[in-house]
């Protein structure tokens, strides 16, 4: 039983696995296939959607602190152009402009000063002592005696905080000097921190040196990355949109313009995955879909096939019981045809061996034999050979009839007729064995074709075993015909002692027979299997022990012709 | 009892020649005889009363020696002996014209009952014969 259903299992594990292989490709395949396309073409607008809008984001940003810076520059050169070295040099004067410059774009400028051509401050307003201070070594001085405006990069300078310059060169009569203005870092800072997209999207400024103009949101080292190289491209773009991976931060995405004709570097950068966090929801979500249409598949392609195999496994067991039946069938046709060889060639010598024991018999009729003491044994041996060779008479009858290959005389049978006919003909018998018959036969039941005697024989001799099986404690037979679609049904059930379910395989095999040796051929039923079958029917036995036997007949209406007959000799 | 004349024809020579010594033994007058081609050959030529014929023999089988034998000598009472439980042959045998049929093997005594009945049917009709041709004689 554990071997049968691990053996079941295993066909079933098989007979699935072969099959949910064949299911994936042809149902996940075309679902994979289609997301991934559709995928690919909306990444492709998505990235191009969103390289566009940083492209704008980046623009717009680099026009506006581009437009910041070229502000103050042109207040410096506003206030430079219209007050002489002499006013602006009074420092009274220089802190009222300070102040006016203060009311109009807040703490933006963080003071004044004003540089002669030696580079010395002679005039400053603002919160540092820086009167005096002495600039001809700082870069944005240098840079001023060239060029007449200067925006310098960030740097320390004297007061040690991050800040940078706004200057402005003038001439007087062949005589230089210097406004310059410095501008809080901190409002400038702002203009470009407040560049934040997304969670990981923040912008920062680097000079021509790779140095921090602003302070960058989080960790940028710029000799790592594209920075460099950024800085270094000559592209005639506005914008510059570069993807890098990067070991740090992984995948990134940077943004970038030149600012301050081109010695600033505003950089824009965010991570890829957030920077295109609406594609990845949307491949999550199928990805997501995609897996679970395919677990879905998978499990009613399991489901299916499992009821597909059970299915199959079924049919596979009623063809193996089929088969099993048909050997069966075949067993007892193969020993029929035996038994009648075995009848035919018995009989002869039998009826030699009793003829000459006749002989015998006649000869101690003569006088000589007379006087023999002992005459009597010898007849007693003769009757006995006789007695014996009728017995192998009536075997070999039997078995013939069991394995009778033509067919008696076909006429029209009515069944219920032929039952009462037996019954009354078994009442003597049946009454000595203190056994009830009772019939209920169904009324109307059409003629079969069949040979009189056999259905004779098959019938009386199921009740002769019913009464055999009662013989001692009595009991009841009940007989009951039915008419089923083509054939006549006919029960003969008892409530005898019932046969042994060991017993119950071997009872249509010829010989096989429980009665003790002498009293049963063991031919009987054999008789009833071969007639059954030639009429194109069928003979089923039930059995419980102690409750009693059914033996259940079928009988075709339409005579059975068919290939089975030439198997039963 | 007058003596009447009785052929028994059966393939199997044992079984013919004791059932040849027992009806012999019987008073009766006997011929074996081993086959249905030598029954009629014998029957030719000579004359029986009662013909004890076995259905199953090689060459000329039972059946076909009845036909032919009732077709020559329609007096002539046949009793068939058959080797197995086929009723088929025996009625056969009995439309044929043959006066009974008994099944091997048998009493000795019902044989002899058989083999006289049937000579007693044979007697009766011929005697009957007898008076129809005298009496047609008488008429003429």
């Amino acid at each position: 039983m554990y071997n049968g259903e691990k053996r079941r299992s295993s066909y079933l594990m098989l007979f699935i696995k072969n099959r949910i292989g064949t299911v994936l490709i042809f149902s996940v395949m075309p679902l994979i296939l289609v997301s991934g396309i559709i995928l690919y073409q909306f990444k492709a607008s998505h990235y191009e959607k969103i390289h566009a809008h940083l492209g704008t984001l980046v623009k717009k940003h680099k026009q506006n602190i581009d437009s910041f810076l070229n502000e103050k520059l042109g207040d410096i050169h506003f206030i430079a152009e219209i007050y002489s070295f002499h006013e602006l040099g009074n420092e009274t004067f220089l802190k009222e402009k300070l102040e006016t410059l203060q009311q109009a774009y807040g703490p933006v400028f963080v003071d004044l000063g004003v540089v002669n051509s030696h580079g010395v401050q002679v005039a400053y307003a603002g919160p540092f002592k820086l009167g005096k201070a002495v600039y001809s070594d700082a870069d944005w001085f240098k840079e001023a005696m060239k060029r007449e405006y200067v925006i310098s990069d960030v740097f320390l300078g004297l007061r040690g905080l991050p800040h940078f310059i706004v200057a402005v060169r003038k001439s007087v009569n062949g005589d230089q000097w210097v406004l310059r203005a410095t501008i809080d870092f901190a409002a400038f800072n702002d203009l470009v921190e407040n560049i934040r997209i997304g969670e990981t999207g923040f912008a920062f400024i680097l000079n021509k040196e790779g140095d921090f103009q602003t302070k960058p949101l989080m960790d940028v080292i710029p000799e790592k990355g594209p920075y460099m190289d950024l800085l270094e491209s000559d592209t005639k773009e506005e914008v510059q949109i570069v993807e890098k991976e990067d070991e740090l931060s992984g995948n990134n995405i940077y943004v970038s313009a030149f600012l301050k004709n081109g010695d600033w570097l505003l950089v824009y950068q965010q991570k890829a995955s957030d920077a295109f966090s609406a594609f990845t929801k949307a491949l999550r979500v199928s990805v997501i879909i995609i897996i679970l249409g395919s677990i879905g598949t998978i499990a009613l392609a399991f489901v299916r096939f499992k009821n597909m195999a059970h299915h199959m496994e079924k049919a596979e067991h009623e063809r193996r019981l089929m088969n099993e039946q048909i050997i069966e069938t075949g067993k007892l046709a193969v020993v029929g045809e035996l038994a009648a060889g075995v009848a035919h060639e018995i009989n002869n010598p039998v009826a030699i061996m009793v003829e000459e024991a006749g002989w015998i018999e006649d000869l101690l009729e003569e006088e000589e034999f007379k006087e023999s003491e002992n005459i009597a044994e010898f007849r007693r041996a003769l009757k006995q050979i006789n007695t014996q060779g009728k017995r192998c008479k009536e075997i070999t009858q039997k078995l013939l009839s069991f394995a009778r290959k033509t067919d008696s005389k076909i006429q029209e049978v009515q069944i219920n007729e032929l039952i009462e006919e037996i019954i009354t003909l078994s009442a003597q018998r049946a009454k000595f064995s203190n056994v009830t018959i009772g019939c209920q036969l169904q009324d109307g039941l059409p003629v079969i074709q069949g040979a009189h005697t056999e259905l004779q024989q098959v019938l009386l001799n199921l009740i002769n075993n019913a009464l055999d099986a009662m013989e001692k404690g009595g009991g009841t037979i009940d007989i009951k015909t039915r008419l089923n679609k083509d054939h006549i049904v006919v029960e003969i059930a008892d409530n005898g002692p019932g046969i042994a379910s060991a017993n119950l395989k071997r009872i249509f095999e010829p010989f096989f027979t429980t009665k003790p040796v002498g009293k049963g051929t063991g031919l009987g039923l054999s008789i009833c299997y071969g007639i059954m079958k030639r009429l194109g029917g069928d003979i089923e036995v039930q059995s419980v022990i102690d409750k009693g036997t059914i033996f259940r007949i079928n009988i075709p209406l339409k005579k059975y012709i068919g290939e089975k007959q030439d198997l039963i000799m | 009892m007058d003596s009447y004349k009785v052929l028994v024809v059966d393939d199997e020579v044992e079984f013919l020649e004791t059932l040849v010594k027992r009806l012999s033994k019987r008073d009766l007058e006997v011929h074996g005889l081993d086959s249905g081609e030598k029954a009629l050959e014998f029957l030719e030529q000579d004359y029986a009363d009662v013909v004890v014929l076995d259905v199953k023999m090689p060459g000329m089988d039972g059946i076909e020696t009845l036909r032919e034998l009732k077709k020559r000598h329609p007096m002539i009472e046949v009793i068939m002996l058959t080797g197995h439980a086929n009723m088929e042959v025996a009625i056969q045998g009995m439309e044929l014209g043959a006066f009974d049929y008994l099944m091997k093997p048998m009493e000795i005594d019902e044989l002899l009952y058989k083999i006289q009945d049937a000579h007693k049917k044979k007697s009766i009709q011929e005697a009957k014969i007898q008076m129809m041709e005298k009496i047609i004689e008488q008429e003429e």
